[in-house]
């Protein structure tokens, strides 16, 4: 069943929030970030900061310094706006604090350019000790909530406004750091990761009806990268395709690259990704005006074995 | 608050004043051997550091994540070379830690480093962020019941920042009882007279408004200090703010109130000096030695 994955965040999140080391901290985003399910359990281990995200993550540091594992939720281009009061406040501290950015990407749709987080994985995973995760669905973000509950350092975890469709099974187990293969393939390698797995999946649909076998690879955490999971896609697919939604610098794309150029792979890489601040729209019209469609990811795997 | 008599009381402000001066003849000798630092706003946060980690604090050295410690933030985490002296003071660390300050390796970091120094509760140096963080301490120990107080001191300076208020605003909507915000109002930040940059006036209304218990001591009157901290404890329903007037290179007669001292380390003929007014073997010296000079 379709679900958007800030949904499958604040349900799952209520449903860990038994542990009393769980504080959640909202910046006045708590019915569009389904915080407020936490609240409606939890009230008095809930935070409302209001409209002030640097002092909501400062707060949620001083209280991971002091024993409780801190959810602090806004949108993703407001979180990483406090870029520095992240690297200072939480990284650099080593603070159990666990930022959570909806509404990723020019998926949002209507409301444009302002709400889009289009920079967020590339401020995270720029921070030495920040764990960046990006679940593809909702099965799989309950998982990663659960898995978090007990990580060690900060994390940031980037979740969908828009509906995704399920592509893990129900009985999927999250492993960070661990991509997962979701079809089997040869000829091209297609990565993707949060909302633009089921663009790849489909791609590879369109694919295979042209005889072309693709390899799928859900890259949910974007940080630690899999790198193993890379360079084997680029010793056996040769081609590697990779799309997200998400400004093309500094995420998925930027990651695949790195390794690949570490590694001396001579894999060809097409990066797909947005180049720009987005706009209003449909969250289908605007992935394909910005290229990240099932379609272009087909077209883009084509061309990389061509 | 315990209960003294005057004869003790005033024997702890003495030794309080004393530990105090003694810590700011060390904070000049570790910033000048370090060779770069910010003395000004050490020198004027020494008293307020003294009456809290040589009385104030409930703190166990041997056990610096004891989890019922008081916790002190230190907001204006450029000046922590005084805390770090009140650290050593109290056995957070051997006092041979002080002689690397800055240095390759050091935990004493230039700015505090709660990861690297046993005794730190929070890392900070860019301006504006401790309060938060502080809050979030309080709430912790609020949502525990827990008895442990926060302490945070910040600049005049920092308080231009947007980030304290917003601290300020959370702490007062949640009544932070357990949480005493010092404001070392030493009327210098880097470039200039804090008035002159951005006053910050009127400071008083401004704390009250955000629901702050506010109550203005002299910085550097021991009495006034502990008697500050102790109202603090007495106050119910709200966070206090001591609101303590102080002066940038307090005890060192050129750096007082002179910009130039904010972020310059003595060289060791000037440090010769102030320890030597510091220790009362030389008068202080009127008005600037025109020497200063911004970092």
């Amino acid at each position: 069943m379709a679900k958007a994955t800030r949904e499958a965040f604040g349900e799952a999140l209520a449903r860990v929030g038994e542990d009393p080391r769980i504080v959640v901290l909202d910046g006045d985003l708590l019915k569009s970030t389904f915080t407020y399910l936490f609240r409606e359990k939890y009230p008095e281990r809930f935070i409302e900061c209001g409209i002030a995200e640097s002092n909501m993550i400062g707060v949620a540091s001083g209280l991971a310094l002091s024993g409780k594992v801190a959810w602090a939720a806004s949108f993703a281009c407001f979180v990483a706006g406090r870029l520095e009061t992240i690297r200072m406040s939480a990284g650099y501290q080593e603070a159990n604090v666990r930022l959570v950015g909806t509404h990723a990407g020019i998926g949002i749709g209507d409301d444009g350019a302002s709400q889009m987080g289009l920079e967020d994985v590339a401020a995270m995973r720029a921070l030495p000790n920040m764990t960046v995760i990006q679940p593809a669905d909702a099965v799989e973000t309950e998982r990663a909530v659960e898995y978090l509950v007990d990580h060690e350092g900060p994390t940031y975890m980037r979740l969908t406004r828009q509906k995704l469709e399920d592509v893990n099974p129900a009985d999927y187990r999250f492993e960070v750091g661990k991509a997962v293969t979701l079809r089997e393939g040869s000829e091209v390698a297609l990565l993707a990761t949060g909302a633009t797995v089921q663009e790849a999946l489909k791609a590879a649909d369109e694919l295979a009806g042209g005889g072309i076998s693709a390899r799928v690879l859900n890259v949910h955490t974007l940080k630690p990268i899999d790198r193993e999971a890379i360079l084997a896609a680029a010793a056996e697919c040769g081609g590697i395709v990779t799309v997200e939604d998400h400004n093309v610098i500094g995420g998925l794309g930027s990651a695949v690259a790195e390794v690949l150029a570490e590694e001396g792979s001579g894999a060809r890489l097409t990066v797909l990704g947005c180049r720009d601040y987005g706009q209003s729209g449909d969250s289908e019209g605007l992935y394909d005006l910005y290229g990240i469609s099932a379609k272009h990811v087909s077209d883009a795997a084509g061309n990389a074995i061509s | 608050m315990e209960v003294t008599t005057t004869k003790d009381r005033q024997a702890l402000i003495d030794r309080l004043t004393d530990e105090a001066r003694r810590l700011r003849v060390e904070d000049i000798k570790m910033i000048t051997r370090a060779g770069s630092g910010h003395p000004g706003g050490t020198l004027s946060a020494a008293d307020m550091v003294a009456a809290l980690y040589l009385h104030k604090l409930r703190v166990r050295p041997e056990e610096p994540d004891w989890p019922d410690r008081d916790r002190f933030v230190l907001s204006k985490g450029h000046c922590i070379p005084i805390v770090y002296a009140a650290l050593a003071r109290v056995g957070f660390f051997p006092r041979e830690w002080l002689n690397d300050l800055r240095k390759l390796g050091s935990p004493l970091q230039g700015h505090p480093d709660r990861v690297r120094c046993p005794g730190v509760e929070a890392s900070t140096g860019s301006l504006g962020q401790g309060l938060s963080i502080a809050v979030g301490m309080a709430l912790a120990g609020k949502l525990d019941g827990a008895s442990w107080r926060v302490y945070c001191m910040m600049g005049d300076g920092e308080s231009q920042a947007g980030q304290i208020w917003e601290a300020a605003m959370l702490a007062g909507k949640y009544r932070l009882q357990n949480l005493v915000g010092i404001l070392d109002y030493n009327q210098v930040q880097q470039s200039d007279l804090v008035k002159n940059i951005l006053d910050i006036e009127p400071t008083v209304a401004k704390w009250r408004s955000f629901n702050w218990h506010v109550r203005e001591i002299d910085g550097h009157d021991m009495r006034q200090i502990l008697d500050a901290l102790d109202e603090a404890e007495m106050v119910v329903d709200r966070p206090a703010l001591i609101l303590s007037h102080t002066i940038k290179g307090k005890g060192v007669s050129w750096m007082e109130l002179n910009p130039d001292w904010h972020g310059k380390a003595p060289d060791q003929e000037q440090a010769e000096r102030a320890i030597a007014e510091l220790e009362g073997r030389r008068s202080p010296e009127s008005g600037g030695d025109g020497e200063g000079g911004a970092s």
